[in-house]
């Protein structure tokens, strides 16, 4: 007897059921403000301030957003393979190696717009090798992706580790990073495009890998619903045995939404080591990867979805680090808190205000529902 | 005069914006067999949840036995005398039928004085009511027949007077099924009160006093079953006339199209399912393959189209052999001219959270017409998809809209479009009307006749006995795994219900 639930017209599903998530994830995280014995109103107000009221900030903001961009659309490509991947974090630690090792290689030979294409397509395949290994498990053995991909993110972190104090450091050198990268290795900085607006910039990290962001979400949204490979990516995500009916095979469709989903994640460390620290420095990642579920939840999987999920971590991140300044008894954790309450709300518990929200939205507008409840009825 | 059983007063309830129940009023008589039709997702089901306490009516009033009553679970449904034997039973396999029997109404920590006191209990149950079943045997070891009469027993052991059947024939031989249909008489002289839900009228006919026919959440009306007939009861069902019996000619046999031989599938845990089997079909015949539900005919048809693999044995389509016991590729068969509706058009035959036109093409969506390089023509697609819907007489006639939310039989129409609109040489069916509405039904058999005529071979498999009488030019039995015979259309319900059971060729031919 499955529950017969009449399905949500789109606006709610994608636009109200997100919304009402996310307030009550700050709803909690405005009890624990409160806990710590802080006004939370006045914490929402140096929050937000800290991430939109100047340039400066909305600059830093836009450098979180892009590295979530990147996490997001990796979890959400393997989602709609119903593949859960947790190991951008890993894949994106390797993906920065693949940048380095192009930055490192080329910096001093060609000019920036040249290694840059290079050290996208070394961050793509350094990522996607990485997202590989447990892909293959997964489709060959049926080893869960999900166990294999957490698994991976300590195997990176230990093989980064093992290369950056053994490999990459400079002779010489005490920090366990690589050399920094000359000119060729530098991406442009893009606060120019704040400043047209009126805003001023002192000095932000916000650079290139915005835009290449915003693109890979387009191309993303190509792929899932405009390409055959995409159509049978999400076959196989909603039915596997409809997908070996139409002929699909499952061991090489789990192996490519792997792959570009890997791809996705190693993209991201473009962002933080060729756009902002132009070099290859340990736990550069800080998070992002586990950053990119709670975003691909919000996002609903949908690129127009994961770019403002993706904007609003952003805030979270650069807001959060100005109340942690303003307000001493809040630490950075208190993002880590409301970061997984929003994966709680929006993941775990997104059936939770689903029921009575249709109940509501039947009673108010039935015609809005007509020709869609037509399902499980008695049944 | 008999006195009331059941009486239900302007039941409603509904599932978001879904009427499930609407206004419903009932009044089953104590004492006698009361029979439930209704096309699917007419509210049958969810009528008898109500009753049995899994769902709340949002409006209305119980009354058992004359008195108002309220029923939050079944718990409360239990204690009131009502009993429910479920359509997918609720046995655990591997416990004995007197450990399923007593489970939840044990009574204390300890087993043994329960265990002696429900032995008891149930010698005298098998007396009363000739429901003979081995107390010690195992479950899992049981045909489906005594595990359905298991179902009862716990039932009746919970002192039900009042039982519940949902679709209790589904699963059963014709034999099997005039067994219960004799059990039941008989509870129904000891005074039991036995509602029966089914959508087969035939039933109705044979067993009931009385029935009550629903149709889209309302009940229509109810009939004494003397005064009443199938035709009228059909019509009653669809809300307009139905052909019940099917028309064909002549069936005009080519050649081989589809050649089987000596096929033997395994499943993942090494049971062998399909059991040496060779068939062949030829151009322009429709061969029905007839069986009880479990007895290899689902692994068969997954084998020939290339879903799962075979251990042995071979298959030619139109001459051409193709690999089985390698990674067949269903992919591969299309292209070469094999069209195949799945048994579970819900998980396999369609991605029911696609929209219609995603489901248009499942299966074919490599054909060049549907692609831009490797990018989906989306024009392509929808405009394919709409004249589809429009042959068909989808509805509604929306080939955006998700596939979950289109009808049961309507969702078959589109796994018949897609299917049959590529024109292939060979047509292998599952279950082509199973929990599809009546009308829908007319509509499918006469398109599967349409295939035959145009020179098609169809091999067509159902647990619906009367839908292989009617459509199939031969008829193969399957049990256990192996083809038992072969009969023409002519063969009786009898005969082949002999075979079905397994029962010997030689024993089912005196």
């Amino acid at each position: 007897m499955s529950a017969p639930y009449a399905k949500l017209p789109a606006w709610a599903d994608y636009g109200l059921i997100p919304l009402i998530n996310l307030a009550v994830a700050f709803l909690v995280a405005g009890l624990v403000v409160m806990l710590v014995g802080e006004n939370p109103f006045r914490a929402a107000v140096i929050l937000v301030d800290g991430a939109l009221g100047r340039g400066q900030n909305i600059a830093y903001t836009l450098y979180y957003a892009t590295s979530f961009i990147f996490t997001g659309l990796a979890v959400a490509v393997a989602f709609h393979c119903s593949l859960f991947n947790i190991g951008g974090e890993g894949q994106a630690y390797v993906g920065g190696l693949g940048v380095a090792v192009v930055c490192l290689a080329f910096d001093s030979i060609l000019p920036w717009w040249l290694v840059f294409p290079l050290a996208v397509a070394g961050a793509a395949v350094f990522g996607a090798a990485w997202a590989f290994i447990p892909a293959y498990f997964q489709a060959k053995r049926g080893s869960h992706i999900v166990i294999t991909t957490i698994m991976f993110n300590f195997i990176a972190a230990s093989l980064m580790v093992y290369l950056l104090v053994n490999v990459l450091k400079p002779a010489g050198s005490q920090a366990p990073q690589t050399r920094t990268f000359v000119e060729g290795g530098h991406l442009p900085k893009l606060n120019w495009m704040l400043e047209a607006l009126g805003l001023s910039v002192r000095s932000a990290p916000f650079n290139l890998s915005f835009l290449l962001a915003l693109l890979a979400a387009f191309l993303v949204w190509v792929l899932i619903w405009r390409t055959r490979l995409g159509y049978e990516i999400r076959m196989r995500g909603f039915s596997p045995k409809a997908a070996r009916y139409a002929g699909v095979s499952e061991t090489k469709i789990i192996i490519i939404a792997m792959l570009i989903s890997g791809a996705l994640a190693g993209m991201m460390a473009l962002n933080p080591v060729m756009g902002d620290q132009n070099r290859l420095q340990i736990d550069f990642v800080t998070g992002a990867g586990f950053v990119g579920i709670a975003v691909a939840l919000m996002g609903r999987s949908h690129p127009a979805g994961i770019v403002p999920a993706a904007i609003l971590f952003g805030m979270l991140y650069q807001g959060g680090a100005e109340l942690a300044f303003e307000m001493p008894n809040i630490s950075r954790d208190m993002i880590v808190i409301i970061q997984g309450l929003v994966i709680l709300f929006a993941g775990a518990l997104e059936h939770m205000f689903r029921p009575t929200l249709q109940a509501a939205i039947a009673s108010l507008s039935p015609r809005s529902m007509g020709a869609e409840a037509r399902q499980g009825e008695g049944g | 005069m008999a006195h009331t059983a059941i009486e239900l007063n302007g039941i409603s309830k509904s599932f978001g914006a879904v009427h499930a129940n609407r206004n419903i009023d009932l009044k089953i008589t104590a004492g006698t067999i009361h029979g439930i039709i209704g096309e699917n997702g007419a509210g049958k089901s969810t009528l008898m949840s109500i009753l049995y306490g899994f769902y709340q009516a949002d409006r209305g009033r119980i009354q058992v036995g004359g008195k108002p009553v309220t029923i939050n679970t079944p718990s409360a449904a239990i204690a009131l005398g009502i009993g429910m034997v479920h359509q997918h039973f609720m046995l655990v396999e591997n416990f004995t039928v007197l450990e399923n029997v007593i489970l939840g109404a044990e009574g204390e920590a300890l087993l043994n004085t329960s265990i002696a006191k429900a032995r008891s209990e149930l010698e005298r149950l098998e007396r009363d009511y000739g429901l003979e079943v081995d107390p010690d045997a195992v479950i899992e070891d049981l045909s489906v027949g005594l595990q359905q009469r298991v179902e009862i027993l716990k039932a009746l052991y919970r002192g039900a007077e009042i039982l519940i059947l949902d679709e209790p024939t589904g699963v059963l031989t014709p034999a099997e099924a005039d067994h219960l249909f004799r059990i039941l008489r008989q509870l129904k002289d000891e005074g039991k009160t036995i509602i029966l839900i089914t959508h087969k009228l035939r039933e109705i006919m044979a067993i009931t006093d009385n029935v009550s026919v629903m149709r889209q959440g309302a009940m229509v009306a109810t009939r004494k079953t003397s005064e009443t007939t199938v035709e009228e009861l059909a019509e009653l069902m669809v809300g307009r006339r139905v052909l019940l019996s099917v028309e064909k000619g002549e069936a005009k046999p080519g050649g081989v199209m589809l050649s089987v031989k000596n096929l033997t599938v395994k499943d993942s845990r090494g049971v062998t399912m399909v059991d040496n089997v060779s068939l062949d079909v030829r151009a322009g015949e429709i061969v029905g393959i007839a069986g009880v539900a479990g007895n290899g005919q689902s692994q068969l048809l997954d084998a020939v189209s290339g879903v799962q693999k075979a251990v042995s044995g071979t298959v030619t389509l139109d001459g051409v052999p193709v690999a089985l016991t390698g990674e067949a590729d269903p992919a591969d068969l299309r292209q070469r001219g094999m069209a195949h509706v799945p048994e579970d058009r819900h998980h396999v035959g369609l991605v029911l959270p696609f929209e219609e036109n995603e489901n248009a093409m499942l299966g074919y969506h490599r054909q060049a017409k549907y692609l831009n390089g490797p990018f989906l023509d989306i024009a392509a697609i929808r405009n394919d998809a709409r004249e589809k819907i429009e042959k068909y007489d989808i509805r509604p006639a929306d080939c955006r809209l998700k596939t979950a939310n289109f009808s049961g039989g309507n969702q078959q129409k589109i796994v018949l479009a897609r299917e049959m609109e590529q024109d292939p040489k060979v047509l292998i069916v599952g279950q082509p009307t199973r929990g599809v509405d009546v009308g829908a039904i007319e509509f499918i058999h006469k398109r599967l006749i349409d295939m035959r005529d145009q020179g098609k071979a169809v091999l067509l498999v159902s647990v619906e006995l009367d839908e292989i009488r009617s459509l199939s030019d031969r008829i193969l039995v399957m049990f256990a795994g192996r083809i038992v015979g072969e009969r023409g259309p002519d063969a009786s319900e009898a005969e082949l219900g002999l075979l079905m059971a397994g029962v010997e060729e030689k024993e089912a031919a005196e």
